[in-house]
């Protein structure tokens, strides 16, 4: 059945050139294929001329408002220019903090499971990756209203607190940290494996002396990846009562009232005044700032410590 | 190694000088009516042998005759795929390791496997020695003596005692096979099964690892699939010929043993045509 | 060689214990754990589920299903208030609509290059940046459309259009917060894509190379036509990106339910609504938190039928090549 699409397939594509190949339509010139490569270049030089005008608008109207300020004062709505934006700082550093202790044990061990013992024929093991592919494309905003209705109220109750935002943000990229982890642990050739198991090793041992050890920088650039999705998230943290307007840090996970850099930048992206909007920009160069360190920093380690087999 | 074609394989030299042992009666290892599936596809048919105590016995045949899926059932590496079904027995000191009882674990420690291509562990050289010690918790009063001990035994010792704290990935292939020959006797087995262990390396290595396999068998039961029927016939002292037969209506390939019996009568006088044909290299 | 090695060999006479050493009671705890947390995303879903379902019925209780779907006035909140969610489907539409008019053509494109025209290190240096696209926070590329984006629409605007379309935008327009996510949806098209590209085989591309073919033919008539499947994944995965975004339009597209396809009005998405509803301070059991949710519950069926046709249609060109 396979084979028989796969023939389909390639009979048809050759079927194709051979007949544009018979009527001469191939031959139209030199300059058509130029065209269509300048084409192919121009949607390319679409995508990466945003991102420089992106990362250079925010920096050349923020640029002003980078200063002590803004780490060391709390936002305000009278001080314009001098308001800072501690608050959403230490709020983002707590809700990331909590998000990567959850996360983490989560999405490596579920990794684990439906890479190396899940049996792939079981009807409940196809379910759970269904599942997970698709919770991957749920919009975000609908983890807030799960966040709102079942961790900040409803059954957990865990009020509007940092760790509600925690848990919310975790949901989130709880497919992408198992996927990513999936394929760290893949990336280990099977006759390690079989290698260990020879030897008279359990299973369990068998992963936890050899798959993962040699599977750990996949497993952290992964890991880092789905931090830095988590750390610009802000729609969901709307729902969870980041709360817009907070002059003071967070007292603990569990308790007071939150602001986080995403959300506190959309505070002031939405103001007509022009001062907030400079906030805003400065806010995003220091978001920008931390998600490229990030992002480096896991490229970096994908690079220095993954193992070539 | 052999540079001129021959159409009967000359065994090895020092194969030919020890006397084969006669059959002690009692099998280190025996398949009874031995038959694997993979899904619905019947991969081998009703295999029969015998592994006779510090013996080297060969299993050769063409490619898909099933001579590796037998080996994989001996201490059971089967079970890792999950599709593939065994009926029938395989017996180790006249136990079924098929037996619900039977943890597959506990025969993985006493029948080691070498594998086709060499697969050390991305650790230390040491540490690829010490590995199957560590993991099964066996008691070793001194794990440097007892590496040492390993390395020794597989010829390597000399050529890593500098760098043992290396990678083993450090070493050349055939240093890499020798390692992990010496990593799958760290654990003192009884059997070691050896898949193409050779399959990978260059001429010399694979002179080196044959020398060692002799050697080896004055301590270990050593079953070895080959593609290669002049090692059979320089190593072995018997030889299990397997042929693929199709089925009529699939095409399917099935295994089965055509012929068992001392690699010199199985070089010299073989009883089956297929075997002839095959050794004198008329097919395959 | 040294005897002490060979101590625990067995002899014949001897029967050797094969029964498990020990019954391994950790081991089993712990691949109780790693299923548990496996099965924890399961439950996540099935959060989702409930905490959608309930409230949304209870909204229907109050508001017929018929005032819902087929009138066309949006005020959740007003008194007397109105529930025609039309309005608000059509400015997630609009918005989707230009979008797609950015991200399918250029996502396809700049994946025809990197699988079939970019070199090994043109592709190192362009898939980095493309995640780096990927990973901009939204709230991010909201800002850059309403102080960026818009400012440019309003002063370049084609007032030559006939009609209402010739209008230059306000502050807030479908257009801004539509081209702006255009662009942050093109990685997502380009790299599954692009990932379907490459599992053509190499056989047909050089089969094709083979009977003289130009790059140009082999990459529209080979590998586009073989890899239609992902292609087609790509695209819905990119339109149910676009339906779910909520950050861009919440900030650039304003908060007008307008029942309108124009590029250059203000509208309100169903997203948008769910993220102003909830900034104020809502209170449980107010219609308003009613209507947060069926909004919601909307948004996940129509995203979860969208995400369920692209999972489809991935796994099938990867049965066919693998």
């Amino acid at each position: 059945m396979r084979t028989a699409r796969r023939n389909t397939v390639a009979v048809d594509a050759a079927r194709q050139v051979t007949l544009s190949q018979l009527d001469g339509s191939g031959r139209g010139g030199k300059w058509k294929g130029k065209v269509f490569s300048a084409v192919l270049v121009a949607c390319i030089v679409i995508a990466v001329a945003t991102l420089a005008a992106v990362l250079l608008h925010s920096f050349v109207k923020g640029f002003p408002r980078i200063d002590l300020n803004l780490i060391r004062n709390m936002p305000s709505s009278l001080d314009r220019t001098t308001s800072g934006m501690q608050s959403a700082i230490f709020g983002t550093i707590y809700v990331m903090v909590g998000v990567a202790v959850t996360v983490v044990p989560l999405g490596v061990s579920a990794a684990i499971y439906l890479e190396e013992f899940a049996d792939k024929n079981r009807w409940y093991v196809r379910f759970i990756e269904l599942n997970i592919q698709n919770l991957a494309a749920v919009p975000s905003i609908v983890f807030g209203i799960l966040g709102l209705a079942f961790i900040a109220r409803g059954p957990l109750s865990l009020g509007f607190v940092a760790y509600a935002g925690s848990l919310t943000l975790s949901l989130l990229v709880l497919p992408t940290i198992i996927l990513t982890t999936r394929e760290a642990i893949r990336a280990v050739p099977s006759s390690i494996r079989q290698a260990s198991m020879a030897l008279g090793a359990t299973q369990w041992r068998t992963i936890w002396k050899q798959v993962l050890p040699s599977s750990v920088p996949g497993i952290a650039t992964g890991t880092i990846l789905s931090l830095s999705r988590a750390i610009g998230e802000t729609a969901p943290l709307l729902l969870v009562g980041a709360t817009v307007f907070v002059t003071y840090n967070p007292d603990g996970f569990f308790s007071g009232a939150f602001t986080t850099l995403p959300t506190q930048i959309f505070s002031w992206a939405t103001r007509p005044q022009d001062e907030f909007r400079i906030l805003a920009a400065a806010g995003i160069i220091v978001l920008m700032a931390v998600l490229l360190a990030m992002n480096s920093f896991a490229i970096w380690i994908r690079n220095k410590f993954t193992t070539e087999w | 190694m052999t540079t001129t074609p021959h159409p009967k394989a000359t065994p090895h030299p020092q194969a030919a000088r020890r006397s084969v042992a006669p059959p002690t009666g009692v099998s280190v290892m025996e398949t009874v009516g031995l038959n694997v599936y993979y899904g619905g596809f019947h991969a081998v048919h009703d295999v029969d042998l015998g592994f006779e105590r510090n013996e080297i016995t060969a299993l050769i045949g063409p490619s898909g005759c099933g001579k590796s899926t037998v080996l994989r059932c001996l201490n059971r590496m089967n079970d890792l795929i999950p599709a593939a079904r065994v009926k029938g027995q395989v017996k180790y000191h006249g136990q079924d390791v098929y037996a619900a009882s039977v943890d597959p674990i506990e025969v993985r420690r006493r029948i080691g496997m070498v594998f086709q291509k060499p697969n050390p562990f991305p650790k230390s050289i040491y540490d690829n020695v010490a590995y199957g010690p560590r993991v099964i918790g066996m008691k070793v009063p001194d794990m440097d003596d007892h590496v040492e001990q390993c390395l020794r035994r597989a010829a390597l010792w000399d050529e890593v005692k500098d760098k043992l704290k290396e990678s083993g990935y450090s070493l050349s292939g055939g240093q890499q096979q020798r390692l992990c020959i010496a990593r799958a006797i760290a654990t003192q087995p009884d059997v070691i099964l050896m898949d193409e262990p050779c399959s990978a390396l260059d001429p010399i290595a694979t002179g080196a690892i044959e020398d060692l396999m002799i050697q080896l068998r004055e301590e270990y039961t050593i079953i070895i699939v080959t593609h290669n029927m002049q090692q059979a016939a320089r190593v072995s002292d018997r030889t299990a010929f397997f042929t693929a037969r199709p089925d009529e209506t699939t095409g399917n390939r099935t295994g089965l043993l055509v012929e068992y019996g001392l690699t010199s009568q199985i070089f010299e006088n073989p009883s089956d045509q297929r075997t002839e044909d095959y050794i004198s290299g008329r097919f395959g | 060689m040294s005897a002490t090695l060979m101590t625990d060999r067995p002899t014949e006479s001897e029967r050797i214990d094969l029964s498990a050493s020990s019954p391994r009671r950790g081991e089993k705890v712990i691949i109780g754990w790693l299923f548990l947390c496996a099965a924890f995303s399961v439950l996540v879903t099935v959060g989702i589920v409930f905490a959608l379902a309930g409230p949304t019925i209870e909204f229907f209780r109050q508001v017929s299903p018929g005032q819902f779907f087929s009138t066309d006035d949006w005020a959740p909140s007003f008194t007397p208030p109105e529930f025609g969610v039309l309005r608000i489907v059509s400015g997630t539409l609009n918005v989707t609509f230009y979008a797609l008019l950015i991200a399918l053509p250029c996502g396809l494109g700049a994946a025809i290059y990197l699988s079939e025209y970019a070199g090994p290190r043109a592709r190192k240096i362009l898939k980095p940046i493309l995640e780096v696209l990927e990973g901009v926070p939204t709230v991010a590329y909201g800002f850059f459309a309403l102080t960026f984006i818009t400012p440019l629409l309003r002063e370049y605007w084609p007032t030559f259009l006939p009609g209402s379309l010739g209008d230059p935008p306000g502050v807030f327009s479908a257009a801004s917060a539509g081209l702006v996510m255009g662009i942050m949806i093109i990685p997502t098209v380009a790299s599954v894509s692009q990932d379907a590209m490459s599992a053509v085989p190499r056989g047909l591309r050089e089969a094709a190379y083979g009977i003289g073919s130009t790059r140009m033919q082999v990459a529209t008539r080979v590998v586009v036509p073989a890899a239609l499947s992902g292609i087609v994944a790509s695209f819905i995965l990119g339109i149910s990106r676009a339906v779910g975004e909520t950050m861009i339009v919440l900030i650039a597209a304003g908060a007008t339910p307008n029942l309108t396809l124009l590029p250059n009005e203000s509208v309100q998405t169903m997203t948008a609504f769910i993220g102003q509803a909830s900034t104020g301070d809502i209170a449980v059991g107010t219609i308003t938190y009613y209507t947060v949710f069926a909004v919601g519950s909307l948004l996940f069926v129509s995203t979860l039928i969208l995400n369920t046709i692209s999972i489809a249609l991935v796994r099938r060109y990867r049965e066919t090549y693998e």
